[in-house]
């Protein structure tokens, strides 16, 4: 059963980082059709945070299709995530990763890499606003 | 469904001094309120208020639909940890649940035997010789034995270490699963918010800065940084709660509802604790409801 983890430093809302945490296993394959999620309870004793959260949290998901919750016996998962996304983000990621040596080849350190990425998302955005 | 706590122009005078004024609320139930503020910001006035300790000296507040005034029908739908949660130093653990049941019609005597249990406190251990962590494991114990519709917790973790706070926090997040049950909680640690409440209201030197939900909070909150620039020519839509400028740069907390597409601004999501700290800063402009003021206001 997935176990969820709260980074407070994250600056992600709790909520947020639970829906982002299925979302992520599904995607992986940890969490398969069929799966049962932890209940409101169990997750609320984990971590001691608010029922409130983690209801929104599972309803948000149910709502994208990714959950079904069945009264009375638990929440579990239905959507997949996994394949068609990876296979389309497959080469997008060895085309991002080409870029990231070529630009440790031009001396850049992880910092700029990053400013540089950041920048170019930031211009493509602002060119698409424009 | 009922406000869990409804005030209007609410205040509490202390011979010269107004601990709480003017303050206007209207909190959601079932849900679990976070109240925070300075030290001498009103937050202990303004739950005793709530639990009936006090009597305002102006306005009203009404707890779960009932005008507070001292009536015992709605006390019992009320549990309430006090700050430092006082009990009976002499008194043994089994004591201080019979106590309980005598004093409670709705007494859940199971509940609190469960606990007791889930805790391995020994019932006969008297009150006065408990860790920290276990008083207010107590104390919590007897409130929610209570099976109240309202619990209120003034500072309840201030004094307990990590653990036992962590600990604490759990037991009370389980009995608000289980339960139908609103909660109203004064704390210093607004770290520990973010995880615990679902609305926050921030009292400063005894009125009401801010309330409301803590998502809407969250959603309308921006650090926006770029270019120095002039707050004042902003849209009219951006109130600003805070700001900083260096000679190139400036840095602001911005409340809007509006998405900000100015491109020149790199625009950051805030936590709730930035927001906080953003409100509770003495020269912080007011804004009550949850709702960023209408344009050309």
């Amino acid at each position: 059963m997935i176990e969820f983890q709260l980074d407070a430093r994250s600056g992600v809302s709790p909520y947020m980082q639970i829906v982002q945490q299925v979302r992520h296993a599904l995607r992986l394959g940890l969490l398969r059709e069929g799966d049962q999620l932890p209940t409101v309870k169990e997750v609320v004793a984990r971590l001691a945070i608010n029922p409130n959260t983690v209801l929104k949290a599972y309803r948000e998901l149910e709502h994208a299709g990714l959950v079904t919750a069945r009264p009375g016996v638990g929440t579990f998962a239905t959507g997949s995530l996994a394949d068609p996304a990876l296979a389309e983000h497959g080469p997008l990621r060895r085309e991002l990763r080409g870029w990231i040596i070529k630009a440790r080849r031009a001396g850049l350190d992880e910092e700029s890499i990053e400013a540089l990425f950041r920048d170019a998302v930031r211009s493509a955005r602002i060119e698409g606003v424009a | 469904m009922s406000a869990a706590l409804a005030t209007r122009r609410l205040g509490k005078r202390f011979g010269r001094r107004w601990a709480l004024s003017g303050c206007t609320l209207q909190v959601p139930a079932g849900r679990v309120v976070g109240l925070v503020g300075s030290n001498g910001a009103g937050k202990t006035t303004l739950l005793h208020l709530a639990v009936g300790l006090d009597e305002p000296s102006e306005g009203t507040i009404a707890v779960l639909g009932e005008e507070v005034a001292g009536a015992s029908s709605q006390l019992s739908r009320v549990g309430f940890v006090a700050q430092d949660t006082p009990l009976y130093p002499a008194l043994s653990v089994e004591d201080h649940l019979r106590l309980g049941a005598a004093l409670n019609p709705g007494w859940d005597a199971t509940l609190a035997r469960d606990r007791v249990r889930q805790l391995a406190l020994d019932p006969r251990q008297r009150a006065g010789t408990l860790s920290g962590g276990q008083r207010a494991q107590l104390a919590l114990t007897l409130a929610t034995a209570k099976r109240p519709e309202l619990l209120v917790l003034d500072e309840p973790v201030a004094s307990l270490d990590p653990l036992a706070r962590r600990e604490f926090l759990r037991s009370l997040m389980e009995f608000t699963a289980e339960h139908a049950v609103s909660v109203v909680l004064s704390s210093h640690l607004i770290a520990d918010l973010e995880r615990l409440c679902d609305y926050l209201v921030l009292l400063a030197e005894g009125q009401v800065q801010l309330a409301g939900d803590a998502d809407e909070l969250l959603a309308s909150h921006r650090r926006i940084s770029g270019p120095r620039r002039d707050s004042a020519r902003l849209p009219a839509n951006q109130q600003v709660v805070e700001e900083s400028h260096t000679e190139r740069q400036s840095t602001l907390l911005v409340r809007t509802d509006e998405p900000i597409i100015d491109p020149a601004w790199e625009v950051a999501e805030v936590s709730l604790e930035d927001i906080v700290l953003a409100y509770m800063r003495p020269d912080a402009r007011p804004a009550a409801d949850g709702k960023a003021p209408k344009a050309g206001r």
